[in-house]
């Protein structure tokens, strides 16, 4: 089941309808890379609220692309990790590091509004 | 109560049909909702090890009763493939340690997340990891 991606301004919003299998994520990783560069897209969200399990793959997929996409210039947040989701990643020792992650569509545009405010530049 | 299931794990996908399996069975066992995502995360990374070292093998699902501490009701996992096997249990049970693609922490965090684990392993034959979780 492919993951919609949907334009939102500045921003990339990647809305999980089902849970996904190993190469849904693959795919979205592909999409969302091509994507920021058709719309010039400076943040991403990604919406895991629906996810009931984020394994080893899925974590590593997800750090692969904020990874990924902070190399082409936007910065990603995933919101909606689920209170037993996140529970059990601890237990597995899974982190997230170096990715925005928020708890909620709200939060994350907030979270993207601070990190890609554009500062102005001062010349003649 | 007595069901058992059995799943064959043939691709990525019957991962995610092993995990759905697991998460219906452990609620109709009575878990809560806690410890049903923490047999789930254990299902997929047991499968996925099937996946990513022996490319098939069968999950086995079914509820289990001790007569310890008065009777508990748990589940039990077994997943078994004939792949290849794994020469060093010990360190592949290290957490961090992975001789391909992983992070490492699949069989491991399965360890954690579940109260029983046991693994066997015989080069050349196969592997069965063998994982219980108790009601609490």
């Amino acid at each position: 089941m492919q993951v919609p991606i949907l334009k939102q301004g500045d921003y990339l919003i990647a809305s999980i309808q089902s849970v996904l299998s190993d190469s849904d994520l693959v795919q979205l990783r592909d999409n969302l890379g091509e994507r920021v560069g058709t719309y010039r897209s400076r943040g991403v969200i990604i919406d895991v609220t629906v996810l009931d399990v984020i394994d080893s793959f899925a974590t590593r997929t997800l750090r692969a692309i904020a990874h990924m996409l902070r190399l082409r210039g936007a910065e990603t947040v995933i919101v909606g990790i689920q209170p037993d989701v996140a529970f059990a990643m601890v237990q597995l020792g899974l982190t997230l590091e170096g990715v925005g992650t928020a708890l909620d569509l709200e939060e994350g545009l907030a979270y993207l509004a601070m990190k890609t405010k554009r500062t102005p530049v001062h010349g003649n | 109560m007595e069901t058992e299931t059995q799943t064959e794990i043939r691709s990525a996908t019957d991962i995610v049909t092993a995990r759905q399996r697991g998460r219906a069975l452990a609620l109709e066992l009575g878990f809560n909702g806690a410890d049903v995502t923490l047999i789930a995360a254990a299902i997929s990374e047991v499968a996925r090890n099937i996946v990513d070292h022996a490319k098939k093998g069968e999950i086995t699902m079914a509820g289990v009763h001790s007569a310890q501490n008065g009777g508990k009701t748990g589940i039990q996992i077994i997943a078994r493939d004939e792949g290849p096997g794994i020469r060093d249990v010990a360190q592949a049970m290290q957490y961090g340690y992975s001789t391909r693609k992983g992070l490492g922490v699949g069989l491991p965090g399965a360890k954690w997340l579940m109260d029983e684990f046991d693994i066997a392993s015989e080069v050349g034959r196969g592997t069965t990891i063998t994982m219980k979780k108790w009601r609490r």
